[in-house]
Protein backbone atom coordinates (compact mmCIF):
# COMPACT_ATOMS: atom_id res chain seq x y z
CA UNK A 1 0.00 0.00 0.00
CA UNK A 2 0.82 3.59 -0.46
CA UNK A 3 4.00 2.72 -1.92
CA UNK A 4 2.61 1.59 -5.54
CA UNK A 5 2.33 4.94 -7.55
CA UNK A 6 -1.23 5.03 -8.42
CA UNK A 7 -0.90 5.16 -12.53
CA UNK A 8 -4.66 5.38 -13.28
CA UNK A 9 -5.56 8.23 -15.09
CA UNK A 10 -2.42 9.75 -15.72
CA UNK A 11 -2.11 12.00 -18.87
CA UNK A 12 1.40 12.35 -20.35
CA UNK A 13 -0.31 14.19 -23.00
CA UNK A 14 -0.55 17.50 -21.34
CA UNK A 15 2.94 17.87 -20.50
CA UNK A 16 2.81 19.20 -24.15
CA UNK A 17 -0.35 21.88 -23.44
CA UNK A 18 0.27 25.69 -22.88
CA UNK A 19 0.22 26.48 -19.19
CA UNK A 20 -2.58 29.27 -19.54
CA UNK A 21 -4.82 26.63 -20.95
CA UNK A 22 -3.77 24.02 -17.90
CA UNK A 23 -4.51 26.90 -15.45
CA UNK A 24 -8.04 27.43 -16.67
CA UNK A 25 -9.20 23.74 -16.90
CA UNK A 26 -7.04 22.93 -13.30
CA UNK A 27 -7.36 26.25 -11.54
CA UNK A 28 -5.62 23.78 -8.71
CA UNK A 29 -2.35 24.08 -10.11
CA UNK A 30 -1.68 27.43 -9.31
CA UNK A 31 -1.57 26.23 -5.70
CA UNK A 32 0.16 23.44 -6.25
CA UNK A 33 2.91 25.68 -8.29
CA UNK A 34 3.05 27.94 -5.17
CA UNK A 35 3.60 25.41 -2.69
CA UNK A 36 6.51 24.67 -4.82
CA UNK A 37 7.53 28.11 -5.44
CA UNK A 38 6.91 27.95 -8.98
CA UNK A 39 5.46 31.24 -10.59
CA UNK A 40 3.54 29.76 -13.05
CA UNK A 41 3.39 33.12 -15.07
CA UNK A 42 0.88 32.64 -18.61
CA UNK A 43 2.87 32.41 -21.35
CA UNK A 44 3.17 30.17 -24.39
CA UNK A 45 5.02 27.86 -22.42
CA UNK A 46 4.25 24.59 -22.28
CA UNK A 47 3.76 22.25 -18.72
CA UNK A 48 7.04 20.43 -20.20
CA UNK A 49 9.02 23.93 -21.09
CA UNK A 50 7.90 25.60 -17.67
CA UNK A 51 9.76 22.30 -15.65
CA UNK A 52 12.84 21.98 -18.10
CA UNK A 53 12.68 26.10 -17.17
CA UNK A 54 13.85 25.31 -13.22
CA UNK A 55 16.96 24.98 -12.03
CA UNK A 56 18.28 21.99 -10.49
CA UNK A 57 18.82 23.80 -7.45
CA UNK A 58 15.42 24.95 -6.55
CA UNK A 59 14.14 21.71 -7.20
CA UNK A 60 16.52 20.13 -5.29
CA UNK A 61 15.05 22.19 -2.12
CA UNK A 62 11.96 20.08 -2.51
CA UNK A 63 13.49 16.68 -3.03
CA UNK A 64 12.72 17.11 -6.83
CA UNK A 65 14.08 16.78 -10.02
CA UNK A 66 12.72 17.76 -13.65
CA UNK A 67 11.42 13.96 -14.01
CA UNK A 68 9.64 13.59 -10.91
CA UNK A 69 8.09 17.07 -10.72
CA UNK A 70 6.85 15.85 -14.49
CA UNK A 71 5.33 12.92 -12.72
CA UNK A 72 4.06 14.75 -9.90
CA UNK A 73 2.20 17.49 -11.68
CA UNK A 74 0.33 14.30 -13.98
CA UNK A 75 -0.48 12.78 -10.66
CA UNK A 76 -2.03 15.51 -8.96
CA UNK A 77 -3.90 16.57 -11.71
CA UNK A 78 -5.06 12.82 -12.51
CA UNK A 79 -5.88 12.20 -8.55
CA UNK A 80 -7.93 15.72 -8.45
CA UNK A 81 -9.66 14.98 -11.53
CA UNK A 82 -10.88 11.65 -9.71
CA UNK A 83 -11.73 13.65 -6.86
CA UNK A 84 -14.24 15.51 -9.12
CA UNK A 85 -15.49 12.44 -10.49
CA UNK A 86 -15.93 10.76 -7.32
CA UNK A 87 -17.93 13.89 -5.74
CA UNK A 88 -20.35 13.64 -8.42
CA UNK A 89 -21.04 9.96 -8.31
CA UNK A 90 -24.48 9.28 -7.01
CA UNK A 91 -25.80 6.52 -4.42
CA UNK A 92 -29.41 5.19 -4.86
CA UNK A 93 -29.50 3.40 -0.83
CA UNK A 94 -27.31 2.11 1.68
CA UNK A 95 -27.45 -0.81 3.46
CA UNK A 96 -26.65 -1.71 7.29
CA UNK A 97 -26.88 -5.11 7.66
CA UNK A 98 -27.48 -6.57 11.21
CA UNK A 99 -24.57 -7.18 13.41
CA UNK A 100 -24.48 -8.38 17.31
CA UNK A 101 -25.39 -6.24 20.33
CA UNK A 102 -23.21 -5.73 23.45
CA UNK A 103 -23.70 -9.56 24.50
CA UNK A 104 -23.28 -10.93 21.03
CA UNK A 105 -26.75 -11.74 20.53
CA UNK A 106 -27.66 -11.26 16.99
CA UNK A 107 -29.54 -7.69 16.33
CA UNK A 108 -33.17 -7.30 15.87
CA UNK A 109 -32.76 -6.27 12.64
CA UNK A 110 -31.23 -4.19 9.97
CA UNK A 111 -32.30 -1.07 8.13
CA UNK A 112 -31.59 0.20 4.26
CA UNK A 113 -32.08 3.83 4.09
CA UNK A 114 -32.71 6.43 0.94
CA UNK A 115 -31.34 9.46 0.14
CA UNK A 116 -33.78 12.57 1.03
CA UNK A 117 -34.85 10.18 4.31
CA UNK A 118 -34.44 11.43 7.41
CA UNK A 119 -33.91 9.08 10.07
CA UNK A 120 -33.69 9.48 13.84
CA UNK A 121 -31.45 7.09 15.98
CA UNK A 122 -33.14 7.22 19.61
CA UNK A 123 -31.28 5.29 23.00
CA UNK A 124 -30.50 6.09 26.32
CA UNK A 125 -27.29 7.50 26.27
CA UNK A 126 -24.48 4.98 26.15
CA UNK A 127 -27.05 2.47 24.29
CA UNK A 128 -24.73 2.52 21.36
CA UNK A 129 -25.86 4.97 19.20
CA UNK A 130 -22.67 6.40 18.34
CA UNK A 131 -20.64 2.75 17.23
CA UNK A 132 -23.49 2.63 14.64
CA UNK A 133 -22.67 5.94 13.28
CA UNK A 134 -18.75 5.60 13.50
CA UNK A 135 -19.79 1.74 11.44
CA UNK A 136 -21.32 4.08 8.94
CA UNK A 137 -18.07 6.53 8.70
CA UNK A 138 -15.67 3.77 8.30
CA UNK A 139 -18.04 1.11 6.08
CA UNK A 140 -17.88 -1.82 8.56
CA UNK A 141 -17.38 -4.53 6.93
CA UNK A 142 -17.98 -6.58 9.71
CA UNK A 143 -14.88 -5.89 11.24
CA UNK A 144 -16.52 -3.47 14.06
CA UNK A 145 -17.25 -4.21 17.66
CA UNK A 146 -20.59 -4.66 15.99
CA UNK A 147 -20.07 -7.05 13.21
CA UNK A 148 -22.38 -4.93 10.91
CA UNK A 149 -21.67 -4.99 7.11
CA UNK A 150 -22.33 -1.29 5.55
CA UNK A 151 -23.21 -1.20 2.12
CA UNK A 152 -23.45 1.47 -0.21
CA UNK A 153 -25.50 0.60 -2.80
CA UNK A 154 -25.62 -3.33 -1.26
CA UNK A 155 -22.38 -3.68 -2.81
CA UNK A 156 -19.59 -4.51 -0.77
CA UNK A 157 -17.05 -1.32 -1.24
CA UNK A 158 -13.73 -2.06 -2.65
CA UNK A 159 -11.23 -2.31 0.10
CA UNK A 160 -8.76 0.29 -1.65
CA UNK A 161 -11.24 2.91 -1.67
CA UNK A 162 -12.36 2.09 1.79
CA UNK A 163 -8.82 2.32 3.32
CA UNK A 164 -7.75 5.24 1.43
CA UNK A 165 -10.16 7.36 2.75
CA UNK A 166 -10.97 8.37 -0.83
CA UNK A 167 -14.73 7.93 -0.50
CA UNK A 168 -16.23 10.32 2.69
CA UNK A 169 -19.42 8.41 2.52
CA UNK A 170 -20.75 10.58 5.68
CA UNK A 171 -20.29 14.46 6.42
CA UNK A 172 -20.76 14.73 10.69
CA UNK A 173 -22.27 18.06 12.39
CA UNK A 174 -21.75 17.91 16.26
CA UNK A 175 -22.40 19.99 19.44
CA UNK A 176 -18.87 20.04 19.76
CA UNK A 177 -17.52 21.21 16.31
CA UNK A 178 -16.69 24.49 16.14
CA UNK A 179 -15.05 26.90 13.81
CA UNK A 180 -11.18 27.17 14.10
CA UNK A 181 -10.24 28.84 10.97
CA UNK A 182 -9.24 32.77 11.38
CA UNK A 183 -11.31 33.63 7.98
CA UNK A 184 -14.35 35.87 7.22
CA UNK A 185 -17.72 33.99 6.45
CA UNK A 186 -16.91 34.81 2.46
CA UNK A 187 -13.67 34.38 2.69
CA UNK A 188 -14.12 30.89 3.99
CA UNK A 189 -16.99 30.03 2.12
CA UNK A 190 -14.88 30.80 -0.69
CA UNK A 191 -12.11 28.25 0.77
CA UNK A 192 -14.44 25.28 0.94
CA UNK A 193 -15.95 26.14 -2.41
CA UNK A 194 -12.63 26.11 -4.04
CA UNK A 195 -11.57 22.69 -2.48
CA UNK A 196 -14.97 21.28 -3.82
CA UNK A 197 -13.63 22.23 -7.28
CA UNK A 198 -17.10 23.53 -8.36
CA UNK A 199 -18.33 26.09 -10.98
CA UNK A 200 -19.72 29.07 -10.31
CA UNK A 201 -18.48 29.68 -6.46
CA UNK A 202 -19.62 33.55 -5.32
CA UNK A 203 -23.18 31.97 -6.39
CA UNK A 204 -22.85 29.28 -4.14
CA UNK A 205 -22.07 31.37 -1.29
CA UNK A 206 -24.67 34.05 -1.64
CA UNK A 207 -26.99 30.48 -0.89
CA UNK A 208 -24.98 29.41 1.21
CA UNK A 209 -24.95 32.59 3.16
CA UNK A 210 -28.80 33.28 2.57
CA UNK A 211 -29.88 29.73 3.95
CA UNK A 212 -27.54 29.69 7.18
CA UNK A 213 -29.28 33.74 7.96
CA UNK A 214 -32.81 31.86 7.50
CA UNK A 215 -31.66 29.38 10.08
CA UNK A 216 -29.80 31.09 12.30
CA UNK A 217 -32.63 33.59 12.82
CA UNK A 218 -30.36 36.48 13.85
CA UNK A 219 -28.67 37.96 11.05
CA UNK A 220 -24.37 38.28 10.28
CA UNK A 221 -22.66 39.90 7.73
CA UNK A 222 -20.52 38.06 5.17
CA UNK A 223 -17.40 39.92 6.38
CA UNK A 224 -17.90 38.29 10.02
CA UNK A 225 -15.19 36.28 11.01
CA UNK A 226 -16.42 32.82 11.75
CA UNK A 227 -14.89 32.39 14.89
CA UNK A 228 -17.07 35.24 16.23
CA UNK A 229 -20.22 33.93 15.41
CA UNK A 230 -22.90 32.65 18.02
CA UNK A 231 -23.80 29.45 18.80
CA UNK A 232 -26.57 29.30 16.45
CA UNK A 233 -25.01 31.21 13.46
CA UNK A 234 -22.05 28.71 13.73
CA UNK A 235 -24.21 25.70 13.68
CA UNK A 236 -26.36 27.25 10.93
CA UNK A 237 -23.80 28.43 8.73
CA UNK A 238 -22.35 24.42 9.38
CA UNK A 239 -25.74 22.93 8.17
CA UNK A 240 -26.33 25.20 4.69
CA UNK A 241 -22.52 24.69 4.11
CA UNK A 242 -23.28 20.70 4.25
CA UNK A 243 -25.97 21.27 2.67
CA UNK A 244 -24.52 23.27 -0.57
CA UNK A 245 -20.72 22.01 -0.46
CA UNK A 246 -20.16 18.61 1.38
CA UNK A 247 -19.35 15.92 -0.95
CA UNK A 248 -20.48 13.11 1.48
CA UNK A 249 -23.87 11.42 0.84
CA UNK A 250 -25.07 11.27 4.45
CA UNK A 251 -25.00 13.73 7.45
CA UNK A 252 -25.12 12.42 10.74
CA UNK A 253 -26.43 14.77 13.29
CA UNK A 254 -25.55 14.52 16.86
CA UNK A 255 -27.61 16.43 19.21
CA UNK A 256 -28.34 19.83 17.46
CA UNK A 257 -31.59 20.30 19.82
CA UNK A 258 -29.83 23.30 22.05
CA UNK A 259 -28.54 25.10 19.28
CA UNK A 260 -30.53 27.69 18.96
CA UNK A 261 -31.46 27.13 15.14
CA UNK A 262 -34.45 26.64 13.64
CA UNK A 263 -34.39 22.58 13.57
CA UNK A 264 -37.29 22.02 11.15
CA UNK A 265 -36.14 24.36 8.58
CA UNK A 266 -32.49 22.62 9.28
CA UNK A 267 -33.51 19.24 8.32
CA UNK A 268 -36.08 19.90 5.04
CA UNK A 269 -32.95 21.79 3.83
CA UNK A 270 -30.80 19.00 4.14
CA UNK A 271 -33.56 16.62 2.93
CA UNK A 272 -33.92 18.84 -0.76
CA UNK A 273 -30.83 18.33 -1.69
CA UNK A 274 -31.36 14.49 -1.70
CA UNK A 275 -28.53 13.45 1.54
CA UNK A 276 -29.83 10.68 3.75
CA UNK A 277 -29.82 12.28 7.43
CA UNK A 278 -29.72 10.75 10.25
CA UNK A 279 -30.07 12.34 13.57
CA UNK A 280 -29.30 11.24 16.64
CA UNK A 281 -31.40 12.93 19.14
CA UNK A 282 -33.82 12.90 22.36
CA UNK A 283 -35.60 16.20 21.33
CA UNK A 284 -39.44 14.98 20.28
CA UNK A 285 -40.21 17.83 17.91
CA UNK A 286 -36.69 16.42 15.93
CA UNK A 287 -38.06 12.71 16.51
CA UNK A 288 -40.92 13.53 14.62
CA UNK A 289 -40.01 15.32 12.10
CA UNK A 290 -37.91 12.27 10.91
CA UNK A 291 -39.53 9.54 8.80
CA UNK A 292 -38.61 6.95 11.11
CA UNK A 293 -36.52 6.11 14.32
CA UNK A 294 -33.60 3.88 14.93
CA UNK A 295 -34.16 2.69 18.37
CA UNK A 296 -30.78 1.07 19.82
CA UNK A 297 -30.36 -1.28 23.08
CA UNK A 298 -27.59 -2.78 24.09
CA UNK A 299 -25.91 -1.86 21.26
CA UNK A 300 -27.72 -3.32 18.91
CA UNK A 301 -31.28 -2.14 16.70
CA UNK A 302 -34.31 -3.19 18.75
CA UNK A 303 -36.50 -1.85 16.49
CA UNK A 304 -36.61 0.63 13.15
CA UNK A 305 -40.31 2.84 14.38
CA UNK A 306 -42.26 4.26 11.34
CA UNK A 307 -43.58 7.61 12.65
CA UNK A 308 -47.33 7.34 12.41
CA UNK A 309 -49.93 10.06 10.46
CA UNK A 310 -51.30 10.47 14.29
CA UNK A 311 -47.80 11.60 15.82
CA UNK A 312 -47.21 14.25 12.45
CA UNK A 313 -50.09 15.86 14.00
CA UNK A 314 -48.76 16.05 17.73
CA UNK A 315 -45.84 17.36 15.81
CA UNK A 316 -47.84 20.27 14.66
CA UNK A 317 -48.93 21.28 17.68
CA UNK A 318 -45.12 20.70 19.26
CA UNK A 319 -44.03 23.16 16.70
CA UNK A 320 -46.95 25.25 18.32
CA UNK A 321 -45.14 25.10 21.17
CA UNK A 322 -41.59 25.61 20.27
CA UNK A 323 -42.53 28.85 17.96
CA UNK A 324 -43.83 30.24 21.16
CA UNK A 325 -41.23 29.04 23.14
CA UNK A 326 -38.70 30.85 20.93
CA UNK A 327 -41.20 34.15 21.15
CA UNK A 328 -40.19 33.86 25.12
CA UNK A 329 -36.28 33.65 24.00
CA UNK A 330 -36.48 36.07 21.75
CA UNK A 331 -37.89 38.96 25.19
CA UNK A 332 -35.29 37.47 27.27
CA UNK A 333 -32.62 38.29 24.81
CA UNK A 334 -34.17 41.65 24.23
CA UNK A 335 -34.19 42.26 28.38
CA UNK A 336 -37.98 42.54 28.19
CA UNK A 337 -40.46 41.09 31.02
CA UNK A 338 -41.74 37.67 30.85
CA UNK A 339 -45.33 37.76 31.69
CA UNK A 340 -47.52 35.13 30.43
CA UNK A 341 -49.90 32.24 31.46
CA UNK A 342 -51.40 29.26 30.10
CA UNK A 343 -53.69 31.58 27.83
CA UNK A 344 -49.98 32.58 25.85
CA UNK A 345 -49.27 28.55 24.59
CA UNK A 346 -53.36 28.20 23.56
CA UNK A 347 -53.75 31.37 21.55
CA UNK A 348 -52.71 31.92 18.14
CA UNK B 1 -6.04 -6.32 4.01
CA UNK B 2 -7.72 -8.25 6.33
CA UNK B 3 -5.49 -11.12 7.29
CA UNK B 4 -2.60 -10.60 9.19
CA UNK B 5 0.14 -11.60 6.51
CA UNK B 6 2.62 -14.40 7.94
CA UNK B 7 5.68 -12.78 8.89
CA UNK B 8 8.89 -14.75 8.25
CA UNK B 9 11.42 -15.57 10.63
CA UNK B 10 13.69 -13.18 12.13
CA UNK B 11 12.20 -10.01 10.23
CA UNK B 12 9.66 -7.42 11.49
CA UNK B 13 7.07 -4.53 10.40
CA UNK B 14 8.54 -1.20 10.70
CA UNK B 15 6.26 1.64 10.69
CA UNK B 16 7.84 5.58 11.64
CA UNK B 17 4.72 7.58 12.54
CA UNK B 18 6.01 11.75 12.65
CA UNK B 19 3.89 14.84 13.10
CA UNK B 20 4.00 18.09 14.73
CA UNK B 21 4.16 18.29 18.81
CA UNK B 22 0.29 17.12 20.63
CA UNK B 23 -0.96 16.62 17.01
CA UNK B 24 -1.97 13.16 18.36
CA UNK B 25 0.58 10.64 17.35
CA UNK B 26 0.66 8.56 20.63
CA UNK B 27 -3.34 8.58 20.76
CA UNK B 28 -3.25 7.45 17.24
CA UNK B 29 -0.63 4.57 17.91
CA UNK B 30 -2.63 3.63 20.93
CA UNK B 31 -6.03 2.91 19.44
CA UNK B 32 -4.40 1.52 16.55
CA UNK B 33 -1.90 -1.25 18.68
CA UNK B 34 -5.54 -1.96 20.87
CA UNK B 35 -6.89 -3.29 17.38
CA UNK B 36 -4.05 -5.08 16.38
CA UNK B 37 -3.00 -6.49 19.83
CA UNK B 38 -7.05 -7.78 19.36
CA UNK B 39 -5.92 -9.49 15.98
CA UNK B 40 -2.80 -10.90 17.83
CA UNK B 41 0.09 -8.97 16.59
CA UNK B 42 3.05 -9.07 19.03
CA UNK B 43 3.91 -4.88 18.99
CA UNK B 44 6.90 -2.59 20.07
CA UNK B 45 6.77 0.50 20.44
CA UNK B 46 9.78 3.41 19.80
CA UNK B 47 9.53 6.76 21.57
CA UNK B 48 12.25 9.28 20.36
CA UNK B 49 12.37 12.73 22.60
CA UNK B 50 14.34 15.58 22.83
CA UNK B 51 14.50 16.00 26.26
CA UNK B 52 11.91 14.31 28.29
CA UNK B 53 8.47 12.85 28.04
CA UNK B 54 6.30 10.59 29.30
CA UNK B 55 5.04 8.78 26.38
CA UNK B 56 7.35 5.76 27.59
CA UNK B 57 4.24 5.75 30.43
CA UNK B 58 1.10 6.28 28.13
CA UNK B 59 2.17 3.09 25.94
CA UNK B 60 3.45 0.76 29.27
CA UNK B 61 0.05 1.54 30.95
CA UNK B 62 -1.48 -0.18 27.88
CA UNK B 63 0.86 -3.09 28.27
CA UNK B 64 2.68 -2.21 25.13
CA UNK B 65 7.05 -2.90 25.50
CA UNK B 66 8.66 0.56 24.76
CA UNK B 67 12.09 1.78 24.51
CA UNK B 68 13.30 5.34 24.63
CA UNK B 69 15.53 7.79 22.89
CA UNK B 70 16.67 10.87 23.87
CA UNK B 71 18.12 13.30 21.33
CA UNK B 72 19.21 16.04 24.02
CA UNK B 73 20.99 18.57 21.87
CA UNK B 74 20.45 16.99 18.72
CA UNK B 75 17.90 16.83 15.34
CA UNK B 76 15.70 14.54 17.39
CA UNK B 77 15.30 13.17 13.59
CA UNK B 78 18.94 12.75 12.80
CA UNK B 79 19.35 10.70 16.15
CA UNK B 80 16.29 8.84 14.86
CA UNK B 81 18.36 7.85 11.83
CA UNK B 82 21.77 7.25 13.75
CA UNK B 83 19.52 4.56 16.10
CA UNK B 84 16.67 3.43 14.01
CA UNK B 85 18.92 0.18 12.93
CA UNK B 86 19.23 -0.85 16.21
CA UNK B 87 15.89 -0.44 17.30
CA UNK B 88 14.95 -2.85 14.04
CA UNK B 89 17.42 -5.57 15.96
CA UNK B 90 16.12 -4.90 19.28
CA UNK B 91 12.54 -5.84 17.91
CA UNK B 92 13.24 -8.53 15.84
CA UNK B 93 15.09 -10.14 19.28
CA UNK B 94 12.11 -9.74 20.94
CA UNK B 95 9.81 -11.74 18.69
CA UNK B 96 7.23 -8.93 17.36
CA UNK B 97 5.56 -9.25 14.70
CA UNK B 98 5.30 -5.20 14.27
CA UNK B 99 7.29 -2.32 15.61
CA UNK B 100 6.69 1.37 15.61
CA UNK B 101 8.37 4.23 16.37
CA UNK B 102 6.81 7.61 17.16
CA UNK B 103 8.85 11.06 15.95
CA UNK B 104 9.21 13.96 18.53
CA UNK B 105 8.67 15.96 15.15
CA UNK B 106 9.98 19.08 16.55
CA UNK B 107 11.79 19.52 13.35
CA UNK B 108 9.62 20.66 9.76
CA UNK B 109 12.71 20.07 7.76
CA UNK B 110 13.55 16.27 8.69
CA UNK B 111 11.47 13.93 8.16
CA UNK B 112 12.03 10.05 9.49
CA UNK B 113 10.77 8.45 6.90
CA UNK B 114 12.46 5.47 5.01
CA UNK B 115 12.21 4.16 1.61
CA UNK B 116 10.64 0.73 1.56
CA UNK B 117 9.20 1.33 5.40
CA UNK B 118 5.63 2.42 5.95
CA UNK B 119 5.24 6.33 6.93
CA UNK B 120 2.41 7.95 9.01
CA UNK B 121 2.30 11.47 9.26
CA UNK B 122 -0.34 12.90 12.19
CA UNK B 123 -1.51 16.31 11.45
CA UNK B 124 -4.18 17.84 13.43
CA UNK B 125 -7.17 19.50 12.20
CA UNK B 126 -6.74 22.80 14.69
CA UNK B 127 -3.01 23.12 13.26
CA UNK B 128 -4.12 25.71 10.20
CA UNK B 129 -5.09 25.07 6.80
CA UNK B 130 -1.51 26.55 5.68
CA UNK B 131 -0.11 23.14 7.64
CA UNK B 132 -0.24 21.06 5.34
CA UNK B 133 2.23 23.11 2.82
CA UNK B 134 4.18 24.19 6.29
CA UNK B 135 5.52 20.85 7.32
CA UNK B 136 6.50 19.63 4.15
CA UNK B 137 8.69 16.23 3.54
CA UNK B 138 7.35 14.29 6.70
CA UNK B 139 3.61 15.41 5.06
CA UNK B 140 4.92 15.12 1.58
CA UNK B 141 6.55 11.57 1.67
CA UNK B 142 3.81 9.76 3.77
CA UNK B 143 2.30 6.76 2.71
CA UNK B 144 -0.75 7.62 5.35
CA UNK B 145 -1.84 10.77 7.06
CA UNK B 146 -4.00 10.58 9.66
CA UNK B 147 -6.12 13.52 10.81
CA UNK B 148 -7.25 14.09 14.32
CA UNK B 149 -9.06 16.10 16.11
CA UNK B 150 -11.91 16.57 13.82
CA UNK B 151 -14.28 15.96 16.69
CA UNK B 152 -13.93 20.00 17.74
CA UNK B 153 -14.03 21.43 14.19
CA UNK B 154 -16.33 22.00 11.39
CA UNK B 155 -17.11 19.78 8.46
CA UNK B 156 -16.35 22.19 6.02
CA UNK B 157 -13.14 22.82 7.73
CA UNK B 158 -12.22 19.46 7.83
CA UNK B 159 -12.84 19.21 4.15
CA UNK B 160 -10.48 21.47 3.41
CA UNK B 161 -7.70 20.37 5.00
CA UNK B 162 -8.19 17.05 3.54
CA UNK B 163 -7.92 18.89 0.26
CA UNK B 164 -4.78 20.39 1.35
CA UNK B 165 -3.15 17.66 2.53
CA UNK B 166 -3.72 15.73 -1.12
CA UNK B 167 -2.45 18.83 -2.47
CA UNK B 168 0.82 18.46 -0.84
CA UNK B 169 0.77 14.88 -1.11
CA UNK B 170 -1.69 12.95 -3.62
CA UNK B 171 -0.15 9.76 -3.12
CA UNK B 172 -1.07 9.20 0.23
CA UNK B 173 -4.00 7.81 1.66
CA UNK B 174 -5.92 10.25 4.12
CA UNK B 175 -7.52 8.39 6.84
CA UNK B 176 -9.39 10.82 9.56
CA UNK B 177 -8.83 9.10 13.15
CA UNK B 178 -10.32 10.39 16.45
CA UNK B 179 -7.40 10.11 18.89
CA UNK B 180 -9.90 10.68 22.05
CA UNK B 181 -12.51 6.88 20.98
CA UNK B 182 -10.22 5.88 18.38
CA UNK B 183 -13.28 5.87 15.78
CA UNK B 184 -11.32 5.40 12.27
CA UNK B 185 -8.89 3.45 14.29
CA UNK B 186 -9.44 0.48 12.26
CA UNK B 187 -8.36 1.45 9.57
CA UNK B 188 -5.43 2.71 10.27
CA UNK B 189 -4.38 -0.48 11.61
CA UNK B 190 -5.29 -2.15 8.35
CA UNK B 191 -2.05 0.04 6.90
CA UNK B 192 0.11 -0.68 9.96
CA UNK B 193 -0.13 -4.50 9.40
CA UNK B 194 0.32 -4.35 6.13
CA UNK B 195 4.37 -2.50 6.27
CA UNK B 196 6.60 -4.20 4.46
CA UNK B 197 8.48 -6.36 6.44
CA UNK B 198 12.65 -5.94 6.67
CA UNK B 199 15.53 -7.48 8.69
CA UNK B 200 17.12 -4.80 8.64
CA UNK B 201 17.53 -1.36 7.37
CA UNK B 202 21.53 -1.09 6.74
CA UNK B 203 21.78 -0.04 2.62
CA UNK B 204 18.06 1.53 3.11
CA UNK B 205 17.62 5.00 2.14
CA UNK B 206 15.40 7.96 3.53
CA UNK B 207 12.79 9.49 1.34
CA UNK B 208 14.27 12.99 1.90
CA UNK B 209 17.99 14.20 2.88
CA UNK B 210 18.12 15.97 6.27
CA UNK B 211 20.11 18.81 6.29
CA UNK B 212 23.67 18.51 7.66
CA UNK B 213 24.86 20.36 11.01
CA UNK B 214 27.19 22.37 9.86
CA UNK B 215 26.74 25.71 11.58
CA UNK B 216 28.77 26.68 14.40
CA UNK B 217 25.03 26.68 16.32
CA UNK B 218 24.46 23.09 15.69
CA UNK B 219 27.68 22.50 17.54
CA UNK B 220 26.66 24.11 20.75
CA UNK B 221 27.52 28.07 19.94
CA UNK B 222 25.18 30.00 22.05
CA UNK B 223 27.04 33.72 21.49
CA UNK B 224 25.33 36.07 18.66
CA UNK B 225 27.56 37.96 16.29
CA UNK B 226 29.69 37.36 13.04
CA UNK B 227 33.15 36.05 15.35
CA UNK B 228 31.06 33.24 16.33
CA UNK B 229 29.06 32.31 13.11
CA UNK B 230 31.49 29.65 11.69
CA UNK B 231 30.16 27.23 9.02
CA UNK B 232 27.81 26.96 6.30
CA UNK B 233 25.65 30.12 7.54
CA UNK B 234 22.87 31.64 5.69
CA UNK B 235 22.15 35.31 5.36
CA UNK B 236 18.90 37.07 4.82
CA UNK B 237 18.04 39.29 1.75
CA UNK B 238 16.65 42.63 2.72
CA UNK B 239 16.63 44.07 -0.53
N1 LIG C 1 -10.44 16.36 20.86
C1 LIG C 1 -9.43 15.58 20.46
N2 LIG C 1 -8.28 15.56 21.16
C2 LIG C 1 -7.29 14.76 20.74
C3 LIG C 1 -7.42 13.94 19.58
N3 LIG C 1 -6.25 13.27 19.42
C4 LIG C 1 -5.45 13.63 20.42
N4 LIG C 1 -6.05 14.52 21.24
C5 LIG C 1 -5.50 15.17 22.44
O1 LIG C 1 -4.38 15.94 22.04
C6 LIG C 1 -3.34 15.87 23.03
C7 LIG C 1 -2.04 15.39 22.41
O2 LIG C 1 -2.20 14.06 21.98
P1 LIG C 1 -0.97 13.05 21.91
O3 LIG C 1 -1.46 11.77 21.35
O4 LIG C 1 -0.24 13.02 23.20
O5 LIG C 1 -0.07 13.80 20.82
P2 LIG C 1 1.44 13.47 20.39
O6 LIG C 1 1.54 13.88 18.96
O7 LIG C 1 1.80 12.09 20.74
O8 LIG C 1 2.22 14.51 21.30
P3 LIG C 1 3.82 14.56 21.57
O9 LIG C 1 4.32 13.17 21.54
O10 LIG C 1 3.91 15.20 22.91
O11 LIG C 1 4.36 15.43 20.49
C8 LIG C 1 -3.86 14.94 24.12
O12 LIG C 1 -4.41 15.73 25.14
C9 LIG C 1 -4.95 14.16 23.42
O13 LIG C 1 -5.94 13.72 24.31
C10 LIG C 1 -8.67 14.01 18.85
O14 LIG C 1 -8.87 13.34 17.82
N5 LIG C 1 -9.62 14.83 19.35
MG1 LIG D 1 3.40 11.43 21.81
ZN1 LIG E 1 16.15 18.43 11.71
ZN1 LIG F 1 23.26 24.71 12.76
Amino acid sequence: MGKVIEKAGVDPGLLTLGIDTLLEKYPYLTDFFSALGIDPFPGQKTLSMLIESLSPDHLSQFNLDHHALSAQVLEFIAKMEQCRYKIHGRMDHLVIGAGFDKDGCPEAMGITLFPGEVVSVVGPTGSGKSQLLSDIECLAQGDTPSGRNVLPDGKTPDARSRFSGEFRLVAQLSQNMNFVMDLTVEAFLHMHAESRLIDNIPGKIEQIYQSAVMLAGEPFSLDTAITSLSGGQSRALMIADVAYLSASPVVLIDEIENAGIDRVKAVSLLLNKEKIVLIATHDPLLALSCDRRIVIKNGGIADVVKTLEAEKKSAACLAGLDKKLGLLRERVRKGKHLVFDQNFFNSN
Amino acid sequence: MNQVLENPISSIRLVTVAGPPSSGKTSLILHTAAVLLEQGLRIGIIKFDCLTGDDHKRYERAGLPVKKGLAGGLCPDHFFIANIEACVQWGISQGFDLLISESAGLCNRCSPHIKGVFAVCVIDHLSGVHTPRKIGPMLKNADLVVLTKGDIVSQAEREVFTFRVRQANARASVLPVNGLTGQGSLLSAGHFKTAPAIDSLNGMRLRFTMPAALCSYCLGETRIGPDSQIGNVKTMDFT
